[in-house]
């Protein structure tokens, strides 16, 4: 199996100035993923984890440092092809879900796809596939507010699967979902990994992140550590 | 992303958000409704002040014994004892004379009115019928001043219709009653119909008697007070002017103009006089026009402007999920275009219903201008479009994350 790194990062540093106070979130990062890779990223909170998942989707710019996505460079590509790249390319899992408030699991499902030209009936079909997944089927119609926290956190995976993304970005899926639907999740990344798609997922339950093929600890802005996980977890079929 | 859809998304985006929309609504209704409410009001009045000068007859001249004060003091300047009947009577039968139609003599004076009650101290005018003519005086009861009043020199007044309120009280039928003016006891002919105006204007506050009765029983003198003289038309107001002119300078024996024992005004030196008032009035008007345009317009702005944080992090988020810049900033301004345009057509019909209500309760007359609608119009649908644009073009300039995280 032929492999090439989807993410090439080398010395990404962020740094957020408030006033002249200086806060280094990243400092000094840099690591390959290549295809067909599950990568889960841990650290305590603050260290940064949030920081990179934004810059690898494109969302934030570094500081410092490059970042070839997919062979191409992330600071020679203007706002709309970033986008489009956002649009086809990354599905992105907000670990604050940033769903459209007021609108129903259904409407935010179909968001990216709108914008990606795709037809009204294909929409709500795929988007009601993708929420029965998750299992929403049951919730389709309530709006944001009328959902709990893990309810909604599952509308946002099934909106960052929805186009079917050949790199999903993850900041802490399960963190509001109980262990057995969490399972569940986990089943369905795994499931996407199988069939070829690149996986990197934020989480701070050492348990989850046995899904993974390989994990990253980050502290203080920094890698301290990058180990394949050769025992990854059994799932249940 | 083609238009439909988009326009479809700002539709449900709208709909979404009653309260907001419903308040940029209500922002540009306000706006453009008070200032095609006051620019109505201001025209009709200025109509009601153009009219009332006109209601003092129309294509008339006015010639007035003494001259008009200019290059010092003359000797017969104010001696009001220049103008006779005879000159009228040349006005109207000269050969010199072609294009005038009406002549109307004219003595005037205050005096006190009274009845056994009540007095009033007002304008008396000695008229001949003609007079009603010349003046668009209209009667609303009995009868105006006749020849055979004339010719009879009968002791007959028609009175204003403010006179009869002052001397009988409000719509009382004062037909057949009697008034004692200068020693001499008037019966009532007649009420005029009321045209309205104040002060110095007050033409509702007149009364007329035969001319030969004001001239030899009252006044006791055989000069007129003015001529007024109407032309056949406002095309030849100025020839009028100076037929009437030479015509009295020769039968006056003086040679020239500048020696005139007389003066003629016509209507637009009247219009000149009152113009510059109207025009006071008019810039006020438009001043307050302007400062209600620029609250509904802050109204506008507002509503707009504090929607920015949500609509920030919407921004984000659609941006994160691959909207392009082109797409966000479309819709956005779609969603203003609606805004303004409902706001707009709403405020227009509210505008025009509050001119038609305030022109029933205060009798004017009825009067939207289409100008005042333009600009009521480009003025708040700007406003609303900038303020719609610009903050979703500049959250559109941010990172998404930057978008996303703004408060
Ligand atoms: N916009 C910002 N301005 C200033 N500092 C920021 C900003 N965003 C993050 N930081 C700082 O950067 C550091 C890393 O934040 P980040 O959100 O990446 O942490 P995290 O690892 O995701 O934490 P958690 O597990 O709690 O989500 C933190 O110290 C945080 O205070
Ligand atoms: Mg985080």
């Amino acid at each position: 199996m032929s492999k090439s790194p989807i993410i090439q990062i080398s010395h990404i540093s962020k740094i957020y100035k408030i006033y002249s106070v200086e806060t280094v979130a990243l400092l000094d990062v840099s690591f390959k993923i290549d295809q067909g890779e599950f990568v889960a990223i841990m650290g305590p909170s603050g260290s940064g984890k949030s920081t990179l998942m934004h810059i690898l989707g494109a969302l934030d710019k570094p500081t410092s440092g490059e970042y070839i996505l997919d062979g191409k460079n992330v600071e020679n590509l203007t706002d709309d092809e970033l986008a489009e790249i956002r649009n086809q390319k990354i599905g992105f899992i907000f670990q604050a879900y940033n769903l459209l408030p007021r609108t129903t699991a259904l409407k935010n499902v179909t968001l990216p796809m709108i914008y990606a030209g795709i037809p009204k009936e294909e929409r709500r079909e795929r988007a009601k596939k993708y929420l029965s997944l998750v299992g929403l089927s049951d919730r389709m119609l309530h709006t944001t507010n009328q959902l709990s926290g893990g309810q909604q956190q599952r509308v946002a995976i099934a909106r960052a699967l929805s186009m079917n993304p050949s790199l999903l970005l993850a900041d802490e899926p399960t963190g509001n979902i109980a262990s057995i639907q969490a399972e569940e999740i986990m089943n369905i990344f795994r499931k996407l990994n199988d069939e070829g798609h690149t996986i990197v997922m934020i989480t701070h339950e050492a348990d989850i992140a046995q899904h993974a093929k390989r994990i990253i600890h980050i502290r203080d802005g920094k890698i301290v550590d990058d180990i394949s996980n050769n025992k990854q977890k059994k799932i249940k079929s | 992303m083609d238009y439909l859809e988009l326009l479809l998304e700002s539709i449900g985006t709208l709909t979404l958000n009653k309260m907001r929309t419903g308040l940029a609504v209500l922002g540009i209704v306000i706006g453009i409704g008070s200032v095609i409410a006051l620019v109505s009001l201001g025209q009709a009045t200025q109509q009601a002040i153009q009219l009332q000068i006109q209601s003092l007859g129309s294509n008339l001249l006015t010639v007035r014994p003494g001259a008009i004060s200019q290059g010092g003091i003359r000797g017969a300047a104010g001696g009001r004892t220049t103008l006779t009947l005879d000159d009228a009577g040349a006005i109207s039968t000269s050969n010199q004379i072609s294009t005038v139609k009406y002549v109307s003599p004219e003595t005037e004076q205050r005096t006190q009115i009274t009845t056994g009650s009540n007095n009033t101290n007002t304008q008396i005018i000695g008229v001949i019928p003609i007079y009603a003519t010349v003046h668009n005086v209209t009667i609303a009861s009995g009868n105006f001043i006749s020849q055979s009043d004339i010719d009879g020199m009968t002791k007959v007044a028609v009175l204003g219709p403010q006179v009869v309120t002052d001397l009988f009280g409000e719509n009382v039928n004062s037909i057949g009653e009697s008034i004692r003016v200068s020693g001499q006891t008037l019966t009532v002919i007649g009420v005029t119909t009321s045209k309205g105006g104040s002060g110095f204007m007050n033409q509702d506050d007149i009364v007329y008697i035969p001319l030969s009765t004001a001239q030899k029983q009252l006044f006791g003198t055989n000069y007129l007070s003015s001529i007024a003289v109407e032309a056949k038309s406002a095309e030849v107001m100025v020839d009028a002017q100076n037929e009437v002119g030479y015509l009295l300078l020769s039968r006056h024996n003086l040679k020239d103009p500048t020696q005139a024992d007389f003066s003629i005004m016509n209507q637009q030196d009247i219009l000149n006089t009152v113009s510059s008032t109207t025009g006071t009035f008019t810039a006020l008007l438009s001043g307050i026009a302007a400062i209600s345009l620029l609250v509904g317009g802050i109204g506008i702005m507002n509503i707009m402007l504090v929607t920015v944080t949500e609509r920030t992090r919407e921004i984000g988020l659609r941006k994160a999920l691959g909207a392009k810049k082109k797409v966000i900033i479309t819709q956005f301004l779609t969603e203003s275009i609606i805004l303004t345009f409902t706001g707009g057509i709403i405020g227009i019909i509210v505008g025009i219903i509050a001119s038609y209500i305030i022109s029933n309760l205060t009798g004017s007359i009825f009067v939207v201008s289409p100008h005042s609608i333009l600009l009521a119009f480009i003025v708040s649908a700007g406003i609303g479009i900038l303020f719609g644009w610009y903050p979703a073009r500049r959250a559109s300039n941010l990172q998404p994350i930057e978008a996303l995280r703004y408060e």
